[in-house]
């Protein structure tokens, strides 16, 4: 697909992309020995490039990559991943929350319940998915829908993928820290299968509130914090502009989450991210939501609580003195 | 979370610290000047106003326990750099040795009116009573405890939110929490969460807005977001009383606002209604 946003550390290779088309065009309208040279050395000169750029990619271009607007999104996933996806609205209550949609969805032959969150791609589509940062209603139709799964027994997959929970006054009023203090709680409970992926941004609570599952796997590139790393840098360094030693400081990429043992695996990404190869990633989410769910489906629903308890019970970092 | 910002001396009610030591105090509120000697007695509530100053965790377990009562439980807990966050254990030692506590929560066993209780009681005064490893785990084991002794577990909250000197970590103790709250709620035990000025962040959305029960201190700052942010965010004014518990009670998000000085005298009624009754020790 065609990619509008050039991120600023991947200017140097999108110039000699360019300068590469150009040879070819030029080299297939009158072929030369000279031309093909040139091709054959620009080539791997950007192969040098992208083999630097992407090798090492810091946190903060990790980041930015996963706010890619061309990174393949949760209804994007929800088409390439899975054979179908049956959407279904409402919280029941106040309202239908478009930042998080879900249904039923089968994939690779398995009827599961999908839920995640879904952003924008230009301005019409952000304010309908406001940006993906739900509302409470969002929060309560995905635990409607989650306990629809338990009662149905079908395993819930969540893509997680949000700046995080909406901060506004109407979220405030219908108390959007209940609706996901409620699903954390509630999760620990459901009685099966759940399996979650950060495809994007894990944004603090926001991301959490559909994350207390089974297995919690991530996307190469895609991050989770407790706070954006612009918000941290605003208050530990007093300024946006700190954002990359923010993103740092806060091991919030897959590879730091792994060590950290927060998280069960890594889903690889295409060279460059995601936004390169919306299919070739799609397969790889599929194939890694499929093995997990084949193999938590072994396990009996006593089983999958006690495990889940234990895998949360554990996380934190401390020390007992006398 | 983001709510760790502008923690305002005046929130701690402890201002004026270059006025003669414990003689007078001025109210963050009415401004009148209150003698240190009679706020204390009135549980630190302003004589004039009812303004309630913050509370240390010491002051608030006095203020609510059967005298003599409280035994505190995993004193033994003290963090550790996991992230290897600039400066992290500095500032940790640091409010160590300014509040005398060694984290943000004190946690333990006691009694109201003779009914067995566990308690957690947050200390804004300790790096904004933020949420890390230590508190998490203190709060998830005085639930355990609770549950375990088939008692009531009542939190009082108070806190910035998540505690971002420990990242992601941080994040999962509002998992960890709640988990230990699902089991407790499973057991048909009862929870009474308590919010006091103010109540925040990663805090609010976990466990404390999922008690059976939800007590709120009078005018106290409850909210998921920090005021601040919602208003950038909206470019909206925002509604008078925004995010005070008198908001809160209003919207139905909580179920009583109790006056510190009653505080213990409602705990004590709600307790015999939802905790069933054995022979107290």
């Amino acid at each position: 697909m065609s990619i509008k946003q050039v991120l600023e550390f991947e200017k140097p290779l999108y110039k000699a992309r360019e300068e590469l088309d150009e040879l070819r065009k030029k080299n297939t309208a009158k072929p030369s020995e000279k031309l093909t040279t040139q091709i054959a050395e620009l080539e791997k000169k950007l192969a040098t490039m992208q083999g630097d750029t992407y090798a090492n990619l810091s946190p903060w271009q990790r980041v930015q990559i996963a706010r890619h607007t061309s990174r393949p999104y949760m209804l994007d996933y929800a088409k390439l991943a899975f054979d179908e996806f049956v959407e279904i609205h409402g919280d029941r209550h106040i309202g239908d929350d478009n930042a998080m949609p879900g249904g039923f969805a089968t994939i690779n032959g398995v009827k599961v319940v999908l839920i995640g969150h879904q952003k924008g791609r230009d301005t019409k589509e952000n304010l309908l998915r406001n940006f993906g940062s739900a509302h409470p209603e969002g929060y309560r139709k995905a635990l409607r829908l989650m306990r629809m799964a338990e009662k149905f027994s079908l395993p819930v997959v969540s893509l997680i993928d949000t700046p995080g929970a909406f901060p506004g006054i109407g979220a405030e009023e219908r108390n959007i820290a209940e609706a996901i203090a409620f699903n954390l709680r509630e999760m620990m409970m459901i009685r099966t299968p759940m399996v979650a992926v950060v495809i994007g941004e894990g944004g603090s609570g926001g991301a959490l509130g559909i994350g207390v599952t089974d297995r919690v796997l991530m996307m190469e590139n895609a991050y989770y914090s407790v706070i954006s790393p612009e918000g941290c840098a605003a208050i530990l360094w007093k300024h946006r502009e700190h954002a990359p030693e923010a993103a740092s400081a806060l091991k919030l990429s897959a590879q730091d989450l792994k060590e950290l043992g927060i998280i069960d695996g890594i889903i690889s990404e295409p060279v460059g991210g995601a936004h390169y190869d919306h299919r070739a990633t799609a397969a790889a989410l599929k194939t890694s939501v499929c093995d997990a769910i084949a193999e938590l489906t072994k396990l009996s629903a006593d089983q999958l609580l006690s495990q889940r308890y234990e895998k949360f019970r554990a996380f934190g970092q401390f020390t007992e003195v006398a | 979370m983001g709510i760790f910002s502008k923690r305002s001396v005046n929130d701690l009610g402890e201002k004026k610290k270059d006025m003669p030591e414990g003689l007078w105090v001025k109210c963050p509120a009415c401004g009148e000047s209150l003698y240190e000697s009679a706020l204390a007695k009135n549980m630190r509530v302003c004589t004039h106003c009812q303004h309630h100053f913050t509370l240390s965790s010491t002051e608030r377990i006095e203020s609510v326990v059967d005298e003599g009562s409280f035994e505190e439980t995993e004193l033994q807990l003290d963090s550790v750099n996991a992230l290897g966050f600039k400066d992290y254990l500095g500032k940790v030692k640091a409010y160590q040795a300014k509040t005398g506590l060694r984290e943000a929560v004190v946690t333990g066993r006691a009694m109201i009116d003779g009914q067995p209780v566990v308690l957690a009681i947050m200390d804004f005064r300790f790096l904004g009573a933020s949420m890390g490893s230590v508190v998490g785990e203190k709060i998830t084991r005085a639930i355990e405890l609770a549950t375990k002794e088939k008692c009531t577990v009542i939190i009082f909250s108070a806190s910035g939110g998540a505690r971002m000197h420990e990242g992601i970590l941080s994040l999962m103790q509002m998992a960890k929490t709640c988990g230990a709250l699902a089991r407790h709620s499973e057991a048909k035990l009862p929870y009474i969460s308590v919010l006091t000025h103010p109540t925040t962040g990663g805090v609010t959305a976990s466990f404390a807005t999922i008690g059976d029960l939800i007590l709120a201190e009078p005018k106290c700052m409850i909210g998921f977001a920090g005021p601040r942010v919602v208003k950038e965010t909206t470019h909206a004014d925002l509604p008078p009383g925004f995010q005070t518990a008198e908001f809160m009670k209003e919207h139905g998000l909580v179920d009583m606002i109790v006056d510190r000085g009653e505080m213990r005298a409602t705990l004590s009624k709600l307790i015999s209604y939802i905790q069933k009754s054995k022979a107290a020790a």
